[in-house]
């Protein structure tokens, strides 16, 4: 067990270690985190010495991403995922209980030898995998009830990571149908060669007229955001890759970071090109640690290419590297503007906008933010014209979508198809058989039943940052539900009331309905309390936080109506089991001392 | 941002309408500060002239019309496909700037009772026992509440539990009452210099923190005459040994509507003790 007593001097020597090999708050933060097991307080104001920082900053940035703590987390520290799609009930039995039980834990409370500690953790991007969990921040997928008793075995008997199967860790990409993007490949640099040979002017306006949308969802031009970021007048401007893949459901960005990197950091450079910055950020969701070291390789073979660094290919003006920061647990940092505070190694608190990070972002400079398949797709662009990418797809949603395919079908996985291909035909095509509903766009997006299959993936009809769940008949579309209204609750920033108050009052609501307790009065509130958060919150999470919600009582009124009590009203609280502690105390438990 | 052209009604520079009034701004103001300069309340909790607004409590809430401007569709979270009011969208007055001919919606019905509920979730998340706290008649909350007709909860109570923060000489820090404004924060940065306070955590969870090595208030170098001790608009920030020298019934919200433009300045005087 790691010593947790240390004098200051250790202290300093384990913070100057940290920051040695990354001075950036986040990873200085996880470098204690893998040493400690936590981040003491003592740590947090040598850290705050050594970095310059506030005391108050570092502390509020440990207290707010979920893969920091301040109590010491087991030397096996061991995450579930909670998603419908790969969380730990996915079949029906709880398999973290089976290995709390098991190793004689509480789940998110260490074992008193230090020796593990289990918990849940939001979606981790293994939903084409089956339930997964993080060990030390490493993926462990197709668990099974045989599977969590090798690991209680594994862990009792203090076996290294690195003696554990080692087929448990792979992970597939699971490409199940290419495309525009999958389907075609080019040698690293001819994207770049490509765009320096015809200009920026040229590259942009090819970029604008390919009608390339943001691929995270919200769908902005990606050619106008480069354009307003490059007409900005300020001396440095960056390039932003977002590759915070949260949204539950959601796993295409691990496939293109680990099969087609390339081509995601071709699409940066490429923008940098255009916009003239110096510096990329590509912004790693901290479960998806386990690329990094691929990815750095991948960067560092870039550079010895002169595809990134000083002069890239020969052009003694074009200077542009880019620089992997690793999020460390909140989905909220998927929102650019958070992303960008939590770049600046803060809280991920969304920004007040106008204005845009287009003009204002990164360090108040103005920043292209755009996500992994959007840079995949302008790299593609850059070297083959707007003119090929306009011929797929639709004519508001040009090109193709690639999307994550989970939940009850044959073949979870990836699929990319021109944007406005039906529902119907990706169902068709992953073998997904008496389907109850669908889930596009993820919790945030939209539910439909089986009346909507005609209609189609694209920005003007159903718009997805790639999350495609599929819900079978036995399905109970009610757990679905009270499990987005927990994960919306839990990745709350907390920023704004409507949303961090709501997105509660939300999730106590469908509960008590769940209960057999609610009342068509508490459905009317919940659906008074989901149009609030979704009207007046700050930023896009609480915005769609109740889009679940409202999709279930527009189109599945039966799932929560079937539940409701029968009376007029009923109290939050189940005013005869609160007297059951009074009884037991005076050992009574005759018909008077219960109210009904 | 003139979208109006169309209209009927010809586009007046640097004007905009609140609730059917004619408004004028100057560039650079938001909608908020064209209401105050016009002597129009717009209910709000978190905002105070002079120091950067923040947009968090959302009381002052407002719907602008017919406003095609760019807006959050960087925003890959932003969804448009319920036809809620597709005509409007919801801003924060206080964060958002004027532009010419915008046609606000802001003391309306539907738009009061949005902001009671917010009011009754600021209420129940928190613990708030408004007959035993000393800011009672002095708290902007209370005032806010009463001015929209708050009469109850509405919502089951969190009950959280938070740290007291006593450590202070003359500062005390009920953190029970705190309402996550972040007045004292930016009151700290912005007019003391200090950076006394700060936010951490996440969700409801979130809560306010002292910037010092202790991470309390008594090596913070907070001092009782800061900006920050007294901009509270709860009880949440307390002066200790001055509870109730002034009786109910004479208190600022007994003498005052929270609705009067320029009240802040009174609200601060009130707080001041006549021995700082």
């Amino acid at each position: 067990m790691p010593n947790l007593t240390m004098t200051d001097e250790q202290l300093k020597t384990i913070v100057t270690d940290a920051r040695s090999q990354s001075a950036h708050l986040l990873h200085v933060l996880q470098t204690l985190q893998d040493r400690l097991l936590h981040i003491p307080h003592e740590a947090v104001r040598e850290v705050a010495t050594q970095l310059g920082l506030p005391i108050s900053q570092v502390e509020s940035v440990v207290e707010f991403y979920s893969f920091f703590y301040k109590i010491p987390r087991g030397r096996y520290n061991i995450l579930f995922s909670n998603c419908t799609n790969c969380g730990y009930q996915l079949g029906g039995e709880n398999l973290m209980q089976a290995l709390c039980d098991r190793l004689n834990v509480f789940a998110g409370i260490t074992r008193d030898d230090g020796l593990v500690s289990v918990d849940q953790t939001s979606c981790i991007g293994m939903c084409d995998h089956g339930a997964a969990l993080l060990v030390n921040g490493l993926p462990v997928t197709g668990l099974d009830n045989n599977k969590i008793l090798h690991i209680a075995d594994l862990v009792e008997a203090r076996a290294p990571l690195a003696e554990w199967p080692a087929a448990w860790f792979h992970v597939d990409d699971h490409i199940r149908q290419g495309g525009l993007l999958l389907g075609n490949v080019f040698a690293a640099g001819d994207g770049l060669r490509a765009t320096l040979a015809n200009g920026a002017d040229s590259t942009l306006a090819d970029i604008i007229q390919s009608g390339l949308r943001g691929r995270g969802g919200a769908g902005f031009s990606a050619g106008m955001k480069w354009k307003f970021c490059r007409e900005a007048q300020e001396d440095a401007r960056y390039v932003v890759c977002n590759a915070d893949e949260g949204e539950p459901g959601t796993f295409k960005d691990r496939v293109l970071l680990h099969s087609h990197a390339n081509e995601v950091f071709e699409g940066m450079a490429i923008c940098a090109a255009v916009i003239g910055a110096k510096q990329g950020f590509l912004y790693l969701r901290g479960e998806y640690r386990y690329l990094l070291p691929r990815l750095q390789d991948m960067l560092k073979k870039r550079r010895e290419q002169g595809l990134l660094g000083k002069g890239i290919l020969g052009h003694a003006d074009f200077n542009f590297d880019i620089e992997i920061v690793v999020g460390a647990g909140a989905y909220i940092c998927g929102e650019e503007s958070a992303l960008i505070e939590s770049l600046e190694g803060k809280r991920g608190i969304p920004r007040n906008r106008p204005p845009f990070p287009v003009t204002h972002g990164y360090l108040g400079m103005p920043t292209v933010v755009n996500n992994v398949e959007t840079f995949a797709a302008a790299a593609h662009i850059a070297l083959r014209g707007s003119a090929w990418f306009r011929k797929t797809g639709t004519e508001k949603s040009a090109g193709s979508k690639i999307v994550s395919v989970s939940g009850d079908c044959a073949s979870p996985g990836i699929y990319e198809y021109p944007f406005g291909v039906s529902i119907r035909q990706v169902l068709d095509d992953c073998g997904a058989l008496e389907v109850q509903a669908v889930q596009i766009g993820g919790p945030a997006g939209t539910m439909i039943g089986i009346n909507e299959f005609d209609r189609k993936l694209a920005f003007e009809d159903l718009s997805t940052g790639g999350s495609f769940m599929v819900f079978g008949e036995e399905r109970d579309l009610l757990a679905v539900i009270r499990n987005f209204a927990h994960f919306f609750e839990h990745e709350s920033c907390g920023f704004c009331t409507p949303c961090r108050v709501g997105t509660t009052l939300l999730r106590k609501g469908l509960n008590k309905i769940a209960a057999g307790r609610g009342t068509k009065y508490d459905l009317e509130e919940t659906k008074r309390m989901a149009a609030l958060v979704k009207r007046r919150s700050h930023c896009g999470l609480g915005q769609t936080a109740s889009n679940h919600i409202l999709d279930v009582m527009h189109r599945f009124p039966h799932i929560l109506e079937q539940h409701l009590a029968n009376s007029d009203f009923e109290p939050y609280f189940d005013l005869d089991a609160a007297l059951e502690e009074a009884r037991q105390v005076t050992h009574r438990d005759d018909a008077a001392a219960h109210l009904e | 941002m003139n979208d109006m052209s169309k209209d009927a009604n010809p586009v007046i520079p640097d004007t905009i309408y609140i609730d059917g009034h004619e408004i004028p701004f100057t560039q650079g103001q938001t909608i908020m500060d064209a209401a105050f300069a016009a002597g129009i309340y717009i209910p709000h909790l978190c905002h105070r002239p002079g120091l950067t607004p923040h947009g968090s409590c959302k009381l002052c809430t407002v719907d602008i019309h017919n406003r095609i401007a760019a807006s959050s569709a960087t925003d890959r979270r932003t969804h448009t496909k319920f036809a809620v009011d597709a005509d409007s969208r919801s801003v924060s007055a206080c964060t958002t700037p004027a532009a010419a001919g915008q046609q606000i919606s802001s003391n309306t019905p539907e738009l009061n009772e949005v902001r009671k509920t917010i009011t009754q979730m600021l209420f129940i998340e928190g613990n708030h026992l408004c007959p035993s706290c000393e800011k009672s008649g002095d708290c902007t909350l209370q005032a806010v509440a009463y001015h929209l007709g708050m009469l109850d909860g509405h919502f089951p109570q969190f009950f959280p539990r938070r740290e007291v923060d006593a450590s202070h000489p003359t500062v005390m820090l009920d953190r029970d009452r705190c309402i996550l404004c972040e007045l004292c924060v930016r009151a700290s940065r912005e007019m003391d210099g200090k950076n006394v306070f700060a936010i951490a955590g996440r969700g409801t969870s979130a809560h306010l923190i002292v910037n010092s090595p202790s991470g309390t208030l008594a090596d913070s170098g907070l001092e009782t005459g800061d900006m920050a001790v007294h901009i509270c608009p709860v009880g949440a920030i307390l002066i200790k040994e001055h509870g109730y020298e002034v009786p109910i019934g004479r208190r600022t919200f007994d003498l005052h509507q929270v609705g009067e433009i320029g009240l802040e300045k009174v609200v601060l005087a009130k707080a001041r003790h006549i021995d700082e």
